[in-house]
């Protein structure tokens, strides 16, 4: 249950593009086809599916505060986070080499298509969010880090195949000149976020309250804040 | 005559002007065009784009009227006027005059600002662009002022219309381009940038601001909560409402949503004109009903605890849902947008289907956007194109596969 809700958050309510607006360079770029689109989508769940799990072991057993403990008890104390970067990025590196071997042996097509930008996954912000974010949010298990991998690169796909196609039946709109290219993609990308928000504080504050404290408090916030808007406007409203 | 003519002789001296299409525009709308095609038209049909979009509106008009009716009603049962109808649909409370002016009132203002607006900024980038003005926003006009709540300040809304029509629709070229229906682009801006006046208990009824002081005052409080019945399930409020008022419309919410009577006969009318796709209704209604059958059995199996915020969303019976808030305006003049629906049949049925399964999920998951409707069917325009692409894909493998056989 805690993985699939895991899973369904990280594809649908914390999406890499629309919800943090990550990996754009790649998804502006390489959404020109869908076939291209499902190709470089598809190396993306790959990488995160793997490098977030080695690097959740990483930083279990490296770079988390006193995680140096299994040396023995002169390192308890050692605290390596701010290494977690570069560390961070060294396995990323290796991973999409890796991907890159396989995709130019397997499909040479693919390769060709996707170009600069398979290599360039090395430094798509969204691998390496999705590393961060998995850090940041303190995911507690493989599993769960296994699974947060997998369901960012889908929300991901999901993202860039969306794109893709609607760039596809765009294509013989009638844009104004100024927009036409990444300004029209841009003005769809911030419109598809609209679509997407659908899911935004979906799931939250339901039976499990212990692994939600911190999205219930910012559903509070939130409440907290239309609390404060309906006083203004209903101050305005008496003033007027 | 008199009136065409002069539009003629107007449309002909500023031929090749600027200003021209803005005649052009009014021409076409009013009257058949003077010159027609004689030879070599390849595609012939009885109705253009502006008889389409005509009937369409009129499909809608029996909502229009029933909800100047409701918000009047609605209000003079808030302020305690009148009593709450009890003898069915032409019931004398209802279809009284008094009712009618006070929603007339209120509402001929929506529509004025939503067609001002929006037909304004439609004629100004037609004048720009140099091309004809375009009949998109006469739907997307009246549309508009049917999915607010009755008491929205009238400049958020031309805010709305100008994002929605300018950022919806016009940047991508115009009407037949937009990927978003302009419509629920508006509303979603509305819904996000305005969210006090577009959820709560203050907007839904014209003058419940005034009642809530009454009551603080100390005035017996009575049946109504000003509340939509979504926004009270969200919150695991009682609802005062039987499915009847809720099937012929006597109840709060935004003004031409309610009754699913009057809809359901737009709808049939749009069917018959083969305007609407009836695909899609269909498969919208029978997504919703399978996940509001799969709630339901979630509820009554016990494997969510009464206490659940979800619980009472959930356990309202199956065919509720699609009774209660937006479903059957949605379903039936918003999902069927021929522009940004799914293109082809198969598409169809699937993009129906998870309109209809979505909206409940958001209805019953997501308290803090009680109205699942509208965000489920944006989310699916953004993936009809997608949709499309693989039918049609898999259309082309099937036939790849005959031929290869044939060949063979």
């Amino acid at each position: 249950m805690e993985h699939l809700e895991l899973f369904l958050k990280s594809i649908f309510i914390d999406n890499m593009v629309f919800s943090v607006f990550l990996g754009m360079c790649s998804y502006l770029a390489v959404s020109k086809k869908v076939s291209t689109a499902v190709g470089l989508g598809a190396a993306v769940i790959f990488v995160l599916a793997i490098t977030v799990p080695l690097n959740w072991l990483l930083d279990q057993y490296l770079l988390q505060p006193g995680a140096l403990a299994w040396l023995g008890d002169d390192y308890a104390d050692y605290d390596l986070s701010f290494l977690s970067f570069i560390m961070f990025i060294a396995t990323i590196a290796t991973m999409v080499q890796l991907v890159e071997i396989v995709v130019e042996k397997f499909s040479p097509s693919l390769y060709n298509s996707l170009g600069i930008f398979l290599p360039l996954i090395a430094v798509n912000c969204a691998i390496l969010g999705g590393s961060l974010f998995m850090q940041s949010r303190e995911i507690p298990t493989l599993g769960l880090a296994t699974v947060y991998g997998i369901g960012s690169g889908i929300g991901w796909f999901l993202a860039i195949l969306a794109i893709a196609a609607i760039r596809e039946k765009i294509r013989y709109s009638n844009v104004p000149p100024a927009l036409r290219g990444l300004g029209i993609t841009f003005i769809i990308t911030g419109l598809m976020a609209i679509g997407f928000m659908s899911f935004g504080g979906m799931l939250t504050g339901g039976e499990e309250e212990t692994t939600k404290e911190e999205n219930t408090a910012n559903v509070d916030e939130s409440k907290e804040n239309l609390e404060v808007k309906e006083v203004l406007a209903n101050n305005i409203k008496v003033n007027e | 005559m008199g009136l065409k003519n002069n539009l003629h002789k107007l449309k002909e001296k500023y031929k090749g002007t600027k200003m021209a299409p803005a005649f052009n525009a009014i021409h076409t709308f009013l009257y058949l065009p003077n010159e027609t095609t004689h030879n070599g038209t390849h595609i012939k049909a009885a109705d253009d784009l502006k008889r389409t979009m005509n009937t369409v509106i009129m499909a809608m008009v029996p909502c229009l009227l029933f909800g100047m009716f409701n918000a009047g009603y609605q209000h003079n049962l808030a302020i305690g006027e009148i009593q709450a109808v009890t003898s069915g649909f032409f019931s004398t409370e209802f279809w009284t005059i008094d009712n009618f002016f006070i929603g007339f009132w209120k509402i001929l203002p929506l529509v004025i600002v939503s067609y001002g607006v929006g037909l304004g900024i439609e004629f100004i980038f037609a004048i720009i662009k140099g091309h004809e003005v375009e009949e998109g926003y006469l739907v997307t006009g009246m549309l508009v002022p049917l999915i607010v709540p009755v008491d929205i300040p009238l400049w958020m809304l031309a805010v709305a219309v100008i994002f929605g029509v300018v950022i919806g629709k016009e940047v991508f070229g115009g009407t037949g381009m937009n990927i978003l229906n302009p419509a629920l682009t508006i509303r979603a801006f509305l819904f996000f940038a305005y969210p006090t006046w577009m959820s709560g208990d203050k907007v839904w009824v014209h003058g419940a601001d005034p009642r809530v002081q009454n009551l603080a005052d100390g005035a017996t409080p009575d049946a109504i909560s000003g509340e939509t019945i979504l926004g009270s399930l969200a919150q695991g409020k009682e609802v005062a409402y039987n499915a009847m008022d809720m099937f012929l419309g006597f109840i709060p919410g935004s003004v031409g949503e309610t009754s699913t009577l009057l809809i359901i006969l737009g709808g049939l009318f749009l069917i018959f004109s083969k305007i609407g796709s009836w695909r899609i209704m269909l498969s919208s209604v029978v997504g919703a009903l399978v996940m509001g059958l799969i709630f339901n059995s979630v509820a009554s199996s016990g494997l969510i605890s009464e206490s659940s915020k979800f619980y009472s969303l959930m356990s309202t019976e199956f065919w509720h849902h699609l009774l209660i808030g937006g479903f059957a305006f949605g379903t039936v003049f918003m999902a069927t947008d021929p522009v940004t629906a799914s293109q082809t049949n198969k598409g169809k049925w699937i993009y129906g289907f998870l309109i209809g399964f979505i909206s409940i999920l958001i209805r019953v998951f997501n308290p803090a956007y009680p109205e699942g409707v509208m965000l489920a069917i944006l989310l699916m325009n953004v993936f009809a194109p997608t949709i499309d692409h693989y039918v049609v894909q898999g259309n082309v493998k099937k036939r790849m596969k005959r031929l290869k056989v044939k060949t063979a």
